[in-house]
């Protein structure tokens, strides 16, 4: 009848053929088929690690897409990766490289300043980066479907790789000064992983956070910047600190690790007291952030 | 056979309102200062179920197509499958690997080139990385940007955007495709391309289950059909059967209308009832624009007059599409009216009138006085798109007639 062609868009009049159609192969016979099971949960949020590890590729992806993005279209590139720590040595040196008190026992102040400069630098941006990045993928988050924790955990490949820029500066100007390192440049991946660990876990519970309350992107912001004052170590001899000061400083995570990444770089002695507390607190934050996000990661589509 | 996909009493429900202290702390907090200072008590949170107790089975290979008003639930119900938003109730089983198409280029970031980011968005859907080199000339080919490969996708125009997108996502070969009126982009020829590419889907003995406004598209390509209005599955059958069903659902239309209004002694004749009915019968206040469909005109005579009754059929944004009146036909203006209700009733062709929402204006005028007793606007209902000249070719017009063309030789005629 007239109606039926009407309605059929392969009868259209007036149109060129369809295109060629890509040959799509029929589903292979499988015995049975992955079964999911969609409902809604409750109780404790489990790590799901294997299902982490069947997205790692997003997770390479994502992180390749920051790196990427980031050094497309600058005249700079690279230069941009040791801007930061090179600017900072540059001003506590100037400020601060008189003040007998601060630099007491420092060797070489400015080395000193960029090589904890280095790791703090890199341990600030994962945090910044992580906190806001579940918002900033919010594309993503509404329209596909994926363990959300990948989203925040990318973010440390583009950290990763400014750090190795940085290290590579760090290293030069070490050379420059004549300072080379001993046998502590072994702890050096140890120390760059609790970084990681810590920065992250700090960064997923923030991106959860914000996810829920816009409001907490200024307190990401300027507490990442208050959290550097709270690390005297970073421009400050410890010794000058006082032994009270000593004793509670590394539950700051970043004030352990930060001498730990210094004293390896630069073949100094190692505080291991500061080094373990600041490690356990590290570890202590990732679990605590991880677990806030997976039992609030199921509404993130619902509010973001 | 199991089902590949099987839903059971699935429910999403959110909360609304200003009690919920949505992203924003300053708000919150706000909204608590107001209700202390004010001592009101805090309003209970508003919730509407955005899916409600629906449950169906889809087998593996059917095309199953889900339609409704905007609001029904039909995102919600993809978002859900897709495991984007978790459920409030139910449950649901997926049989297979399940690729969701909610979206044409989710992922893609404008600073990389097309290259890159057919890498990326495939990765997104869930592709390997293996995968996509394996079949990346493919992808290539089925989009048509070859040229462009590597430049930077925000120097694409958006079609170029639009088929490199769907290009990837059209080779995605998950055992369960859920989309969601990702055809309303692009050109004709581009949505004949998708078409295609999901009928290729289902052929392989895939399942997929389709979301969509458009009636045509749901009849040509779908073996079955989800009614969704108001979260809950009305319909579960027939395409032809579910776009009648749809059609059935008013949304701020009127099909029938009663005089309330006060009597005026001064007026010899007054309309007192309209109505709009389909081709079966029924009231109805939405339309196929390829049958005809009847308006009824009630009226009331209290003095014997000369009179006529007429509207005006106006289109939603003001303009008036015709004017017809009870004479006309027999080429009279006004005629002798007898007291007492009559009943006025007016055949509007099909295949006349554009896909569209209308009103009347309805008049009874006198003659030589004019308009006597007007009604305006009254009656409110819609042509939709079913069947209509316009879908199938995307032609303009204010009318759409179905007009009869003849052709021969032209044997010295010009």
């Amino acid at each position: 009848m007239a109606d039926a062609t009407r309605t059929d868009p392969d009868m259209s009049i007036g149109l060129p053929d369809a295109p060629a159609v890509p040959h799509v192969p029929p589903a292979a016979p499988e015995p049975e088929p992955p079964v999911t099971l969609i409902a809604p949960r409750s109780g404790l949020a489990v790590l799901d690690f294997r299902e982490l590890w069947r997205y790692r590729e997003l997770l390479a992806f994502l992180a390749w897409r920051d790196i990427k993005i980031r050094y497309k279209q600058t005249a700079f590139g690279l230069l941009w990766a040791v801007a930061q720590p090179l600017a900072t040595m540059a001003v506590f040196t100037l400020f601060l490289g008189k003040a007998a008190g601060v630099t007491a026992g420092i060797e070489h102040y400015p080395l000193y300043v960029l090589a904890g400069m280095t790791a703090w630098v890199f341990f600030s941006n994962v945090v910044l980066a992580a906190g806001n990045s579940v918002v900033a993928n919010e594309r993503l988050v509404t329209k596909v479907y994926f363990p959300r924790l990948i989203i925040p955990l990318s973010t440390v490949g583009v950290g990763l790789f400014d750090l190795v820029v940085a290290s590579g500066l760090l290293a030069v100007t070490a050379a420059c000064y004549g300072v080379w390192p001993g046998w502590s440049v072994l702890l050096l991946p140890a120390v760059v992983v609790l970084l990681a660990v810590a920065a992250s876990g700090v960064g997923v519970l923030l991106s959860a956070l914000i996810v829920a309350q816009r409001d907490f992107r200024f307190v990401l912001t300027f507490g990442v910047q208050l959290w550097m004052f709270a690390t005297p170590t970073l421009y400050m001899t410890p010794a000058a600190l006082g032994p009270v000061a000593q004793s509670w400083l590394p539950l700051n995570p970043a004030y352990g690790l930060v001498a730990a990444f210094r004293a390896a770089a630069l073949g100094g002695p190692v505080d291991w007291y500061s080094f373990a507390v600041s490690a356990a607190v590290a570890v202590g934050l990732a679990v605590v952030g991880l677990w806030y996000f997976r039992r609030v990661e199921r509404s993130f589509a619902d509010t973001i | 056979m199991k089902p590949a996909i099987r839903v059971e009493g699935l429910g999403k429900r959110y909360r609304l309102g200003s009690a919920r202290s949505d992203n924003n702390l300053t708000e919150a907090l706000r909204a608590a200062a107001r209700r202390a200072v004010r001592r009101a008590p805090a309003a209970k949170p508003a919730e509407f179920w955005a899916l409600d107790d629906v449950s169906f089975d889809v087998q593996p290979g059917e095309i199953v197509g889900v339609i409704g008003r905007n609001g029904a639930g039909k995102s919600t119900l993809l978002k859900v499958l897709s495991r984007i938003v978790e459920p409030t109730a139910g449950r649901a089983e997926l049989r297979g690997r399940l690729g969701s198409l909610l979206e044409v280029g989710t992922g893609f970031h404008p600073e990389l080139s097309g290259r890159e980011n057919v890498y990326l968005n495939g990765s997104v859907l869930g592709m390997t990385r293996r995968e996509i080199a394996r079949k990346f000339d493919e992808i290539v080919a089925f989009s048509e940007v070859e040229a462009f490969l590597d430049t930077p996708v925000k120097r694409y125009s958006s079609g170029m955007y639009v088929r490199l997108a769907f290009a990837v996502a059209a080779h995605l070969e998950p055992e369960i495709l859920v989309v969601d009126e990702v055809l309303a982009v692009g050109d004709q020829q581009f949505q004949d391309k998708c078409i295609g590419a999901m009928k290729s889907v289902s052929r392989g003995g895939r399942t997929v289950l389709f979301v969509s406004h458009s009636m045509t598209t749901v009849q040509a390509l779908c073996s079955r059909a989800i009614v969704l209005a108001g979260g809950k599955v009305t319909l579960d059958g027939t395409p032809a059967a579910a776009v009648r069903e749809y059609l059935k659902q008013a949304d701020g239309l009127a099909a029938e209308w009663r005089d309330d209004r006060q009597f005026d002694p001064s007026k010899d004749i007054m309309i007192r009832a309209a109505r709009v009915r389909s081709s079966d019968g029924a009231a109805a206040a939405q339309l196929a624009a390829d049958k005809p469909f009847d308006l009824e005109i009630g009226y009331e005579v209290f003095r014997p007059t000369t009179a006529q009754v007429a509207f005006r059929l106006n289109r939603d944004d003001g303009l008036t599409v015709l004017t017809t009146g009870d004479g006309d036909a027999r080429g009279v203006f006004c005629r002798p009216q007898a007291v007492g209700r009559h009943l006025a009733r007016v055949r509007v062709p099909g295949h006349l009138l554009a896909p569209g929402r209308y009103h009347l204006l309805v008049a009874a005028n006198r003659f030589g006085v004019g308009a006597v007793d007007v009604v305006d606007p009254v009656l409110h209902f819609q042509i939709d798109a079913t069947g209509s000249l316009q879908t199938i070719e995307g032609r303009l017009g204010v009318v759409l007639p179905l007009l009869d063309w003849t052709t021969g030789p032209a044997g010295g005629e010009w």
